[in-house]
C-alpha cells in the first residue's frame, strides 16, 4: 500500500524511530563525544565526535532527538542555537585537519527560533556552515535519518552525497509552518505536506539527493539494527569512492551539485 | 474615612482620569465641501513612525527618509540602483529570467503572473554591473514587494551567475537585501538555492575579493541564513529588521512579547552582527569609500 506524505510526515516524527546516538552506536566503534563551539557552550541538540567506521577514523555529527520527553527537553527537541552550528563546523575544521571524512545524520524540526538564538546569530550560523562546508577539503556524506526541517538542516548538509532514509522527510520548513503561511491556516498540514514534495521519492526524483537508504518493513522503528547496517552498507560503497577522488575533483564536483540545482 | 494618604490620592488621580472622555466632548464641525482645504491625493506622505506630515517631493529628494526621524520609506529596485550607483553606469544582467515553477504547485503562475505585471519585474531580484563613485563593482538590490522579497530558483541563480561573473572579473560585489525569506511556492528548491549562492560566495571569496552586503528592511529567513551575512563587510539601514526567524514566529514558539528594538539593525549591531549602520544618504559615498579602500591590494 502506497504511504501517503503526510504518513510520512508523522513516521518520521515517531517516537520511537532511531535516533542519532542510535545510529552512531549500531555504525560506528569508539565513538568519543567531543563538546562545546568554543565560544559560548554545548548544544545537546547536536552531537558530534570522533570514532571509527571498520579501520577508517571519522567526525561523526548527529542532530539529536530524546527519547522521552525529559530527554527531549534536554536537547531542545532538536532545534539547535548558534553554538550547535558553531561546534558542528569546529568539529569538521579538526576533521579536514587530520583528513578524517565527515558524516552528518540530519533529524531536525528546524533551527530554534529564540531570543537567545537570535542573539547569538542564528543566520549567520548557519550561514557560515554553508558556505565553509563548500570548501571543507575531505568528503562529507550527509543523511537526513528523519526529520529535515529547513535551513536548520541544510546546515549539516552541503555535502559530497547526501542520502535519505526511505520515510525520512526534508523541506523547506513543517508542513503546519507552511499551511500556516500559505493557507492562513496550520490545521491544512495535510494538504501541505502533499504540495511541498518533501518525501524521499520525491527529492531523489528531482535530483534534489543522491539515494534511499531503504527501511525495514513497516519503518526504521521495527527494527533498529537493520536500518543502521543499511546505512552502514551506503557508507561503506560511498566513502570508498570518495576518499579515492582528488580533492579538487571532490570539490568542484561538491560545488557542482549545488550549482545545478 | 481612609487614612492612607497615598490610597486617597491614588482615588484622586483615577477619577480624573476616568472623568475624561465623559466630560470631555469634542464639537464636529461641518465643514461645507468647498470650504475643505483642496489637498490632493498623494502630496503629502504621513511618517508610520512619527507621525510627521512631509511633503512627498521632498521625501523623494531625501532617499525616501523622514526628515524629522529618519524612518526608511520603500526604495524600489531601480530607486536604489539609482541611488548608489554612478549616472548612467549600470548594465542589468539575466533580466528577463524567470521560475519554470519547479514544483508545478497550484496557484503559483496565476500569482506569479500578476505579480509580474504589478511589479513590471519577472522575479525578486536586480544584477548587473556598474560603478560607484568610479569604482567597477557587481551590484544586486532585491526587491521586497516581489513575493516579499522571496528567494527562488531565480534569485538564487541570478546571484550564483553574478558571483561567479565577479570572480572571473575579479570585481567586488555588493547585495542589497530584503527578503522575508524562503518562496514556499517552491519548496525544497529554494532551501537549496542557500546552499548554492553560499558556495558561488565561497569561491569568490576564496579569490581574495571583497563582498559587501546591505541589509535593508526586512531581512529574515534563508535570506539572513545565507548571503546576507556573509559579507565581508556587513553594513545595515537603520531601524531596518534582521533576523532568522520572523518576530511573529519567535513570539509564537516562547510564549512572550519581544523587547522593544528587538531584531532591529542597532540590536544586530550590539550583538556583534553587523559592521556599520549607515543611514541612505550616506550609502553611496561610504560604499564608494570602500571600494576604493579595497581597490589597491595593501602590500
Amino acid at each position: 500500500m502506497e504511504i501517503t506524505p503526510w504518513e510520512k510526515v508523522k513516521l518520521a516524527r515517531m517516537s520511537l524511530r532511531p535516533t542519532g546516538l542510535d545510529y552512531i552506536d549500531r555504525i560506528f566503534d569508539n565513538f568519543l563525544e567531543l563538546h562545546g563551539d568554543r565560544y559560548y557552550g554545548d548544544d545537546h541538540a547536536i552531537v558530534g565526535g570522533i570514532a571509527s567506521f571498520g579501520d577508517l577514523p571519522v567526525t561523526v555529527i548527529a542532530q539529536q532527538k530524546g527519547r522521552n520527553t525529559k530527554e527531549n527537553i534536554m536537547r531542545n527537541f532538536s532545534m539547535p542555537h548558534p553554538e550547535g552550528y558553531r561546534k558542528a563546523l569546529r568539529l569538521m575544521k579538526q576533521a579536514e585537519k587530520f583528513h578524517r571524512p565527515i558524516i552528518c545524520l540530519i533529524d531536525t524540526p528546524g533551527a530554534f527560533c529564540g531570543i537567545g538564538a537570535e542573539e547569538r546569530g542564528q543566520g549567520e550560523a548557519i550561514a557560515t556552515n554553508l558556505s565553509e562546508m563548500m570548501l571543507l577539503k575531505t568528503p562529507i556524506i550527509s543523511v537526513v535519518i528523519s526529520e529535515g526541517g529547513s535551513g536548520g538542516a541544510l546546515a549539516l548538509g552541503v555535502a559530497d552525497r547526501v542520502y535519505m532514509l526511505e520515510h525520512a522527510i526534508y523541506a523547506i520548513l513543517s508542513p503546519e509552518g507552511f499551511a500556516s503561511i500559505l493557507y492562513k491556516d496550520s490545521s491544512k498540514a495535510e494538504r501541505a505536506a502533499k504540495e511541498m514534495k518533501l518525501t524521499a521519492q520525491d527529492l531523489q526524483e528531482y535530483g534534489i539527493i543522491d539515494g534511499i537508504i531503504e527501511e525495514p518493513q513497516g519503518g526504521a522503528h521495527n527494527d533498529h539494527d537493520q536500518a543502521a547496517s543499511n546505512i552502514k552498507a551506503m557508507l561503506e560503497k560511498e566513502l570508498k569512492e570518495l576518499i579515492n577522488l582528488p580533492i579538487e575533483t571532490l570539490l568542484e564536483q561538491r560545488y557542482q551539485k549545488f550549482r545545478g540545482i | 474615612m481612609n487614612m492612607n494618604p497615598f490610597k486617597s490620592k491614588k482615588y484622586a488621580i483615577s477619577k480624573i482620569y476616568r472623568a475624561r472622555p465623559q466630560e470631555i466632548v469634542r464639537p464636529i464641525r461641518d465643514i461645507p465641501e468647498d470650504e475643505k482645504p483642496n489637498v490632493p491625493q498623494g502630496i503629502m506622505t504621513k511618517c508610520p513612525s512619527c507621525g510627521n506630515m512631509i511633503y512627498t517631493k521632498s521625501l523623494c529628494t531625501n532617499y525616501n527618509q523622514c526628515n524629522e526621524c529618519g524612518y526608511n520609506f520603500k526604495l524600489s529596485t531601480y530607486e536604489r540602483i539609482a541611488i548608489i550607483t554612478d549616472k548612467g553606469e549600470f548594465e542589468e544582467f539575466d533580466k528577463s529570467l524567470s521560475t519554470e515553477d519547479p514544483l508545478s504547485f497550484p496557484g503559483y503562475r496565476d500569482k506569479l503572473e500578476n505579480t509580474k505585471s504589478k511589479t513590471g519585474m519577472q522575479d525578486g531580484v536586480v544584477t548587473g554591473k556598474g560603478k560607484i563613485d568610479g569604482c567597477p563593482v557587481m551590484l544586486a538590490v532585491m526587491e521586497p514587494a516581489f513575493f516579499m522579497g522571496s528567494m527562488g530558483t531565480v534569485i538564487g541563480e541570478k546571484l550564483t551567475r553574478l558571483f561567479e561573473q565577479a570572480t572571473k572579473e575579479g570585481l567586488p560585489v555588493i547585495v542589497f537585501t530584503a527578503s522575508g525569506g524562503a518562496r514556499m511556492q517552491e519548496g525544497i528548491f529554494s532551501l537549496m538555492q542557500m546552499a548554492k549562492v553560499s558556495a558561488a560566495i565561497a569561491k569568490h571569496s576564496q579569490a581574495g575579493l571583497l563582498y559587501v552586503t546591505v541589509l535593508t528592511d526586512p531581512t529574515t529567513g534563508g535570506v539572513t541564513a545565507s548571503f546576507a551575512m556573509l559579507g565581508d563587510i556587513i553594513l545595515a539601514e537603520p531601524g531596518a529588521l534582521i533576523g532568522f526567524a520572523g518576530p511573529r514566529v519567535i513570539e509564537q514558539t516562547i510564549g512572550q512579547k519581544l523587547p522593544e528594538g528587538f531584531q532591529r539593525s542597532e540590536f544586530l549591531m550590539e550583538h556583534g552582527f553587523v559592521d556599520h549602520i549607515v543611514s541612505r544618504d550616506q550609502l553611496k559615498s561610504t560604499l564608494g569609500m570602500i571600494l576604493k579602500l579595497h581597490a589597491n591590494t595593501g602590500i
